[in-house]
């Protein structure tokens, strides 16, 4: 029996979305958590090679693979609590159409990532892709209150649970977000809400990025307590120079006594963008990450924000790049090569600063890997996790590079 | 086996002082501070370096000796017991803070850190360390890790894992591992976030950085009376869905506030009230903290809050708050043996289960006090009992059981903060089936393959019976029983949490 009729055997027809793409691959989409423990089962008996989707607009669809299994199917909310501030939603769901969802019952999840709007809630999960919000809620794992995923040889496990506090258990959740599916298929996310916020206004100021990094230093002195403090590139903001935006939202009394703050910490030189403009800022350069080939991100100290633009800069340009010096995380977009990459990832780790691939095409992953240059002792933890919840390597994802 | 032998290796290690055998040293360490668990130690070890630390550990991996990490015995779950096969190492003298960097909001600490000490520190420079246990003034920041301990800041700011950056860490075998980065960027999967909150088994953090955080330059607190605990379920659920945080909302029963009234800390609580409020809320600015109080208030009274009090200056509110916080040791004042619960809810539910938890004291005829972190669902209801009266462990286990129960009826987890360690270990298979509880298991294996960190914790090893054959093999899970055992079979094995 084929591997075509075997799977339409387990999961029927319909679960068939395409017999075979550009590249021969077909596509599976399993329309339960069951069905694709079910399809994972059977992937590890007969040694199937499986690549995981969800829109398909983030990680390209390219690495090498008996199938590729696809969350789309996996689109339902079960259940959005705005007494607890809490939702569950299936891995497949838009994140757009999961914004909608929450905001018609007066909820906000204050996550922003990268790409296209209909980028799936397991794609943003898997690979921790978080946005400007981080700088003030927080990154993807803080947003996470349990998920379900399935093993590489098709167990299904829970991990966490959808309160807001619980320590029951080793949290494996954590192993999730950002493990690139490497760990297991994420099919349910129990998530953390806030309310929608009655407030919420963007400024913008243009500048050389020297002026911007020194008015961002003065915002965090000053205490203020922003939403988002971005510092972009020129291309990234649509702009003639740098642009530093600063994102207020909460209360109408928090935002408006953070208005005045950040008026006096910056001589009142930002400008306000009306609530569709913002609203298309914020879009544009979450999309143009998209746009790029290749994607990374690094995290150091606030204090070296400066510094590693200054490097990317001069390692591999900075045409694409957007900044949370609060934070002191960086996204870098645009084309280089794989050389220039690993010769990056040792010079940032010789300063203790990670380097995670988010997204290349597949002869760049697989060569430089998402992950790489760990501190010491790691590598042989990662592999033993690999090995615990994919026993069979079905799933193909490029943890570590090859060099 | 802990022989002669290695008790003198152990003591060329750490000195005789610090390698403690005396039957009557050994009985200090036998409880932590839950008094419901009493476990000896074979040996007790106080290393007072990093260096003598992971010495101690390698020769206890050479000798294949098993050991209990503890920090200050605070816990509240029985995990810091070691048993008389076990060496228990106590970490209180591992107790500097490496580094403050006010500029980039990072300080560096030894594990025996007392947690209030980090934040006294980061004073200086308007900083402070966010998780704030009831215990602060003396847990330590190396306990906080292991438990990912909450607080009633946590609300706002967040729990332990929030604020941990990265970690060194010895490994059973003595290995050293690096796990993150000191920005707090994953390096690699998120290792540090599984490290924090597995309870001692995946190793001993020796070198913990960790976020601070501004103080906030306004505060504002309130305390308010309810003539129902419904009452009070009812307002918390309507500040939470109003999308204002507070820094904390807390509560206390009438049995509290009344414990709490009695005692040296008493602070002023109306002893009438079913049930009081404690919300605190700060941030950046005055105006902001100003308005977000008010509409608070309006909330409280539209929800029937008997009267509502604000603090007038610091030392009211630090009387409040230490009220709040020794709450635990003023229930010492109800009896001589304490449970104490830690299971969560969804906050919508609070009114209901607190009203089932009243009806199952009733059932039981035993005393039920609650004071917890109402904004995060959060309970501890606490049984206080004395021991030595006949059938009362008794009826007390049951309901406990039945507490835990109705919690993860409604969606629930069985512990918020303090951590699964012996107390909890045989609610586990209420919340996990047997494929995800064997999963932890393996995972711990990763970590410790001879499952020799702080054994016999978190993870009920027989609700992993099913893990037989060519599967468990797979996943490094030791054949321990035959299949016959029902996965929820942990529920029916004959055990008491009372197990003095």
């Amino acid at each position: 029996m084929s591997l075509l009729d075997r799977v339409r055997a387990l999961l029927g027809d319909d679960a068939v979305e395409i017999a075979g793409g550009a590249d021969a691959v077909p596509r599976v989409a399993p329309a339960s958590p069951d069905a694709v423990a079910l399809l994972l089962g059977t992937a590890r008996e007969e040694g199937w090679r499986v690549r995981l989707e969800g829109a398909g607009t983030w990680l390209p669809a390219d690495a090498p693979a008996d199938l590729a299994l696809t969350t789309r199917r996996l689109d339902r909310v079960p259940a959005v609590e705005p007494q607890d501030l809490s939702a569950t939603a299936e891995a497949g769901i838009g994140c757009d159409l999961l914004r909608q969802q929450l905001a018609d019952r007066g909820t906000w999840l204050a996550l922003d990532p990268p790409g296209l709007a209909g980028r799936t809630l397991g794609s943003v999960v898997a690979t921790a892709t978080a946005g400007p919000l981080r700088h003030g809620f927080g990154a993807v794992r803080d947003h996470i209150l349990g998920v379900t995923f399935v093993t590489g040889d098709g167990r299904l496990v829970q991990s966490g649970g959808r309160v807001v506090k619980n320590v029951a258990g080793y949290d494996l959740t954590k192993l999730e977000a950002g493990g690139f599916g490497a760990f297991g298929v994420i099919v349910l996310v129990h998530l953390r809400l806030r309310a929608l916020p009655r407030a919420d206004q963007t400024f913008v100021l243009a500048g050389t990025r020297e002026d911007l990094t020194q008015v961002a230093e003065d915002v965090a002195a000053a205490g203020l307590q922003p939403a988002a403090l971005e510092l972009m590139s020129p291309a990234l903001a649509r702009r003639d120079g740098w642009a530093l935006a600063v994102r207020l939202a909460g209360s109408a009394a928090l935002v408006a006594a953070e208005e005045a703050g950040l008026r006096g910490a910056s001589g009142g030189r930002f400008t306000a963008l009306r609530a569709e403009e913002a609203h298309g800022f914020w879009m544009r350069a979450a999309e143009s990450f998209a746009t790029r080939p290749i994607t990374f991100r690094t995290g150091g100290l606030p204090d070296s924000s400066d510094e590693l633009l200054d490097l990317l800069q001069h390692q591999v340009g900075d045409e694409w790049v957007s900044a949370s010096p609060g934070v002191g995380a960086i996204r870098w977009a645009g084309d280089t090569t794989v050389d220039r990459l690993r010769r990056l990832r040792r010079t940032l780790a010789g300063l203790e600063v990670p380097l995670t691939l988010e997204r290349a095409p597949w002869p760049i992953r697989s060569a430089v890997g998402h992950f790489g240059a760990y501190r010491e002792g790691v590598g042989p933890l990662v592999a033993g996790l690999r090995r615990t919840f994919d026993p069979g390597e079905a799933f193909v994802v490029a943890v570590e590079g090859s060099d | 086996m802990i022989t002669p032998g290695l008790v003198e290796a152990l003591t060329g290690i750490a000195g005789a002082r610090h390698v403690r055998t005396a039957p009557a040293e050994r009985l200090t360490y036998a409880r932590d501070g839950l008094p419901t668990h009493r476990r000896v130690p074979a040996v007790v070890v106080l290393p007072g370096s990093r260096d003598e630390l992971v010495a101690v550990v390698r020769l206890l991996a050479a000798h294949h000796v098993p050991f209990v990490p503890r920090g200050a015995g605070t816990g509240l779950s029985g995990g810091a017991l070691a048993d008389g096969a076990a060496v228990l190492l106590v970490l209180t003298r591992l107790n500097r803070i490496l580094s403050l960097d006010p500029g980039n909001r990072v300080a560096v600490v030894e594990p025996g850190v007392v947690n209030v000490r980090l934040s006294a520190a980061a004073a200086a420079h308007g900083l402070h360390y966010a998780p704030d246990p009831s215990s602060q003034t003396a847990c330590t920041i190396g306990g906080n890790v292991a438990e990912n301990a909450g607080g009633p800041h946590c609300l706002k700011y967040g729990v332990t894992a929030q604020h941990v950056l990265a970690l060194e860490v010895v490994l059973a075998d003595g290995r050293i591992v690096e796990l993150g980065s000191p920005g707090g960027e994953p390096w690699g999967p998120d290792v540090v976030g599984l490290f924090v909150g597995s309870e001692g088994n995946f190793g001993i953090a020796t070198r913990i950085a960790v976020r601070l955080l501004p103080l906030p330059r306004a505060v504002r607190t309130l305390l308010a009376a309810f003539a129902s605990l419904r009452a009070a379920g009812e307002a918390v659920s309507a500040v939470i869905a109003s999308g204002i945080v507070p820094a904390a909302l807390e509560m206390m029963d009438q049995s509290c506030i009344r414990a709490v009234e009695d005692s040296v800390y008493a602070a002023g609580y109306p002893r009438d009230a079913a049930a009081v409020l404690l919300v605190e809320l700060d941030g950046h600015s005055d105006e902001a903290v100003a308005a977000d109080t008010e509409t608070v208030q309006e909330l409280l009274s539209s929800h029937d809050a008997a009267s509502i009090r604000v603090a007038a200056d610091a030392g009211e509110r630090e009387r409040l708050w230490q009220g709040r916080k020794k709450a635990f040791g003023a229930m010492g004042r109800l009896s001589r043996d304490l449970v104490v619960q830690d299971a969560v809810v969804p906050r919508s539910a609070l009114p209901d289960v607190l009203e089932t938890i009243g009806r199952i004291a009733a059932t039981y005829q035993v005393t039920v006090s609650n004071v917890f972190h109402a904004g995060d669902g959060n309970l501890h209801p606490n049984i206080s009992f004395d021991a030595r009266v006949p059938g009362l462990r008794t009826r007390v286990d049951a309901a406990s059981t039945a507490i835990m129960e109705a919690c993860v009826a409604v969606g629930g987890t069985i512990t918020g903060e303090h951590g699964v360690g012996l107390d909890k270990l045989r609610y586990m298979p209420l919340i996990f089936d047997a494929e995800s509880l064997a999963a932890m298991r393996a995972v711990r294996r990763v970590w410790d393959p001879e499952e020799r960190v702080n054994p016999g914790k978190v993870v009920p090893v027989h609700a992993c019976r099913e893990w037989t054959g060519v599967r468990s093999v797979e996943w490094g899970v030791r054949s321990v029983a035959s299949r016959d055992a029902p996965a929820d079979s942990a529920l029916r094995t004959p055990h008491s949490a009372l197990d003095t």
